[in-house]
């Protein structure tokens, strides 16, 4: 994915790497470090925590808030957002929201490790590691080994509530 | 590297962004007696966050947005309600003020009739300062609508308490073990009473000082009945030896009903924090205030201007704490009033006399 | 000739020494004769007691009646019948209302009014200062001739010594008490309730206990210089009860009264930790005196036991909701209190700290010793004002049922044990308690 990136932006001039809270964090790191291998210059990679844009706040869960860190003004700036699953799409649309409150990029991108089909808005991703078509009720967990320890993408069903 | 790996029949695991904070279950702030160090915790890593949103280009994010606050305010404040409007606009929230002057009972609608009427036009949340302690207890168990005090009376002033938390974590980089002490009319000062408690139960060594006729009367018994854990000295001189922390309290001569002072002088005169004074506490002692400032009676200008007075960082830091506060407790009320949080329920204090278990308040 | 008969109760009576089952047959308003149970006869009513207390109608002397002039929180006619429904058949009411007390003419309005109510009998109190300004004092000779019980300016103090020294001389010629509500109004200094623990705690201005105790104490010294006769309304602290103990020793013409709600609630009541129904900064908790510590309400239950207080008077001060449905400095002073009054006390017999004759006797024939008025004692002869109670009933206070039109009382929502059945006046059933489903 690290190749497809630097290739569809051609080079790294503008490009910045912007991993989503939580897990989109590591994996952007990843990204980057992979993207260093062969393009030393290397990208920044930032850290952004959509909570506050999130449209489902009020649900029930009070949601802690993640530190947000951008390496430099994006404005301008080719950003990739990095999340691990891609889902409603709803994440993405506040990441977006978010992502403008800091600045103009010139474009943004997304690139997710795992699509799971069924969209709610009209957002796709740019960039993707695997298609994982599920069905609704079901359950995709990315797990990362800087976070848990292991990497694997675990699919649940959901079991009935008694 | 990655394989996708199906697991029938397990739970559902949570994939969101944040773990359940322990604001869950909380219905009002109105002050910090009832919150664990948990709770504070969560207040000030919140409030970072805030201060991140506040350094932006665009110091505004959506998460209330739809959502209305109403100050309401039956004391002149414009600091505090300045600081709650600029903290609720920077969620997205709509903000409506409504100041009061004088007794309810006087303008013909009770203050109860008010909150009434705001909640019917909509209002999601509540944000009260009264001149009567006890006011927004009132309105919290009367009305099904989420109060943050903003002060009440001299009974307390839970956000300042926070900001004050707040602002000696930034400079200390904790709190446990730090000494505060706080100067002034302390009987009358809901500062003063918000900050024993947040203190407290962050683990600072608190210390009550200032004449006897401005102590509240429990701590100067023998009787030992007084409801905070706290040291009274009524020697600034000896009691200013180390510490860290350094905050006097407003004195003026019309709080003083009558003659608890004979004069500002002879006030000024033994417990103002003079640069001689300020000597006397830790090198890195810090001195903070609540404002707005007397300079020459509780406080010399010196001192209030200098390096070690963080007034400033106070101001900008209220803020951010109450971006914090107003976030947690829509959150933790799912939405403000037409959230389904359910019932209006006030919780007995808790001081020692009955402790509200954080199980029972979330029940 | 009216002939009624009370069959199968447990008739207790201090003033007779009397507790035992009995019948007791009332002719035309007097209590006639006690028979026993299978003595025959006529009746035109008979009123059956059995597993039941019947004692005197108990005599309050310390009630709010608000009319003339503040009709919305209670009338003369409201306040007698909720007296019944608390067991009380004769009720002794101030003068503080608008106008006040303070010439026969008004004098005449309340008994006519009263005259008028079915329920308790009341009598009232005239003003010891006019209008209770506290400057000029009031004629007591034209009072005293249209038949005040007593002398007040409560819910206020007499706070000028000379004043109050007056006064107490008066008594000498009419000799009816001069009733104090003790209160240095400068070290009371505003306060909302008792200056302690709470007070400091809830941010609350505190009445110091050392403001009651300064007035008793200077009150006492005023009652043994002019040898009148003093009644101290409501006390409420340890130092009143040593204060009073220090004036009985000497033989001073002191009586006392005490309250349900200082022998049964705390300060700690104003945090709400009461159990039901309690928030913090409860308005019904609000009252002058205030609810005090737990040491000065052990002082007075003990001072009560000993005999050393006179009487139990409720102090009973309805108020609209609209007085207490504010913050709690604004909300207005008083507890309604009739009819709690019997539940409230049967707490303290239930956890054995007072005999129930003790109870009934401060609630009968001290009274009625205390002020000089007929009743209390049913021996033969006596006018025929009884209550009839259950004394294990328990039953929950409803606030929406009281008789009287003040509901303000913490006491709403609790379990109580201890009830009226019905209440007698003159021989008349004046109230009879239905359970309401």
């Amino acid at each position: 994915m690290s190749h497809e990136i630097v290739e569809q932006n051609g080079g790294v001039q503008s490009l910045v790497l912007v991993g989503l809270c939580t897990r989109g964090v590591p994996l952007a790191q990843r990204i980057q470090r992979a993207i260093t291998t062969f393009e030393p210059a290397g990208v920044p990679c930032g850290q952004l925590d959509i909570t506050l844009y999130r449209d489902d706040l009020f649900d029930g869960r009070v949601l802690e808030l993640h530190e947000t860190e951008l390496p430099t003004d994006i404005s301008g700036a080719s950003v990739v957002l990095v999340d691990d699953v891609l889902f409603t799409g709803r994440t993405i649309r506040a990441a977006l929201d978010a992502v403008m409150d800091y600045g103009r990029p010139k474009s943004i991108e997304l690139a997710v490790l795992v699509d799971r089909g069924h969209r709610e808005l009209p957002i796709r991703a740019n960039f993707v590691g695997k298609n994982v078509p599920t069905a609704r009720d079901e359950n995709v967990e990315v797990r990362v080994s800087e976070i848990d320890g292991c990497d694997e993408v675990v699919i649940t069903r959901r079991s009935e509530e008694s | 590297m990655i394989e996708a790996v199906e697991r029938p029949n397990g739970k559902l695991a949570e994939i969101e962004t944040g773990l359940t904070a322990p604001w869950v279950g909380r219905k009002h702030v109105l002050d910090l007696d009832d919150f664990s160090q948990e709770e504070i915790h969560a207040v000030l890593e919140t409030a970072d966050r805030m201060k991140e949103v506040l350094a932006r280009p665009i110091r505004r994010v959506p998460a209330l947005r739809g959502r209305s606050i109403v100050n309401l305010f039956y004391e002149a404040s414009t600091r505090t309600r300045v600081s709650f409007e600029v903290a609720a606009k920077n969620l997205g929230a709509d903000v409506v003020n409504v100041s009061a002057s004088g007794s309810s009972v006087e303008k013909g609608e009770t203050l109860l009739d008010t909150v009434r009427t705001l909640r019917a036009l909509g209002a999601d949340l509540l944000v009260m300062r009264h001149n009567h302690s006890g006011a927004p207890y009132t309105v919290a168990s009367h009305a099904d609508i989420p109060v943050v005090n903003a002060g009440d009376g001299t009974h307390a002033h839970p956000t300042q308490a926070l900001l004050d938390a707040y602002t000696i974590r930034e400079r200390f980089g904790k709190i446990e073990g730090l000494r505060v002490l706080i100067i002034g009319d302390i009987a009358h000062s809901r500062v003063a009473r918000s900050n024993a408690w947040g203190l407290r139960a962050l683990g600072a060594e608190v210390t009550f000082c200032g004449p006897p006729t401005l102590l509240p009367p429990t701590t100067l018994s023998s009787e030992g009945d007084s409801p905070w854990d706290v040291g009274v000295d009524m020697d600034l001189d000896h009691a200013i030896e180390g510490v860290d922390v350094v905050m006097p309290l407003r004195v003026q001569l019309e709080r003083q009903e009558g003659s608890r002072l004979a004069s500002l002088r002879g006030y000024a005169r033994d417990y103002a924090i003079t640069r001689a004074r300020l000597a006397r506490a830790a090198p890195h002692a810090i001195v903070m205030h609540p404002g707005p400032m007397n300079e020459g009676v509780e406080i010399d200008a010196d001192v209030a201007h200098g390096l070690q007075s963080v007034v400033q960082d106070q101001v900008s830091n209220g803020v951010a704490i109450r971006m914090a506060v107003l976030y947690l407790l829509m959150a933790a009320t799912h939405g403000g009033a037409r959230g389904r949080a359910s019932g209006p329920s006030v919780a007995p204090l808790a001081n020692g006399i009955e402790h509200v278990s954080a199980a029972q308040r979330r029940s | 000739m009216t002939r009624l008969r009370i069959h199968g109760g447990r008739v207790v009576d201090p003033s007779q020494a009397r507790d035992e089952v009995v019948d007791i047959v009332v002719v035309d308003g007097r209590i006639d004769a006690y028979v026993g149970a299978d003595f025959g006869g006529e009746y035109d009513r008979v009123v059956d007691a059995t597993g039941l207390v019947v004692s005197p109608g108990f005599i309050d002397l310390h009630c709010h009646l608000r009319e003339p002039g503040f009709e919305d929180k209670e009338t003369i006619s409201t306040g007698a019948l909720a007296a019944a429904a608390g067991g009380f058949t004769t009720i002794c009411c101030m003068p503080n209302t608008n106008p006040t007390l303070d010439t026969a003419n008004d004098v005449a309005y309340v008994f006519a009014k009263a005259r008028e109510a079915r329920g308790a009998r009341v009598l009232p109190l005239g003003t010891i200062t006019k209008g209770q300004r506290g400057t000029e004092l009031s004629d007591a000779s034209e009072l005293s001739q249209a038949g005040v019980v007593g002398f007040s300016d409560d819910g206020r103090p007499v706070w000028d010594g000379r004043l109050m020294r007056y006064a107490l001389m008066e008594s000498l010629r009419h000799k009816k008490p001069v009733v104090n509500h003790c209160e240095e109004p400068e070290v009371a200094d505003g306060g909302v309730m008792n200056q302690g623990r709470v007070s400091d705690l809830l941010g609350l201005k505190g009445q110091p206990a050392a403001a009651e105790d300064v007035m008793v104490a200077r009150d006492i010294e005023l009652a043994r210089e002019t040898g009148g006769r003093l009644h101290l309304a409501h006390i409420s602290t340890e130092g009143s009860v040593r204060l009073l103990r220090m004036a009985k020793q000497e033989g001073l013409a002191v009586s006392a009264e005490v309250t349900p709600h200082h022998l049964i609630m705390t300060e700690d009541w104003v945090l709400g930790g009461n159990g039901r129904n309690g928030r913090p900064y409860d308005t019904r908790t609000k009252v002058n005196p205030p609810l005090r510590r737990e040491q000065d309400r052990q002082a007075l239950i003990a001072a009560l036991a000993e005999g050393l207080i006179d009487v139990i008077a409720t102090d009973h001060a309805p108020h609209r909701s609209i007085d207490k449905d504010c913050t709690y400095d604004e909300a207005a002073f008083g507890i309604s209190g009739f009819e709690t009054a019997l539940g409230g006390l049967m707490q303290l017999v239930e956890s054995a700290q007072l005999t129930m004759t003790d109870v009934i006797r401060r609630l009968t024939i001290e009274p009625s010793r205390t002020f000089d008025i007929a009743g209390g004692s049913l021996a033969v002869g006596s006018t025929a004002d009884l209550v009839i109670f259950d004394p294990t009933a328990s039953w929950t206070v409803d606030v929406a049922q009281f008789n009287s039109r003040g509901k303000n009382t913490p006491l709403d929502g609790h379990t109580l044990q201890g009830r009226v059945v019905t209440t007698i006046v003159g021989g008349d059933v004046v109230y009879e308690w239905r359970n309401v489903p």
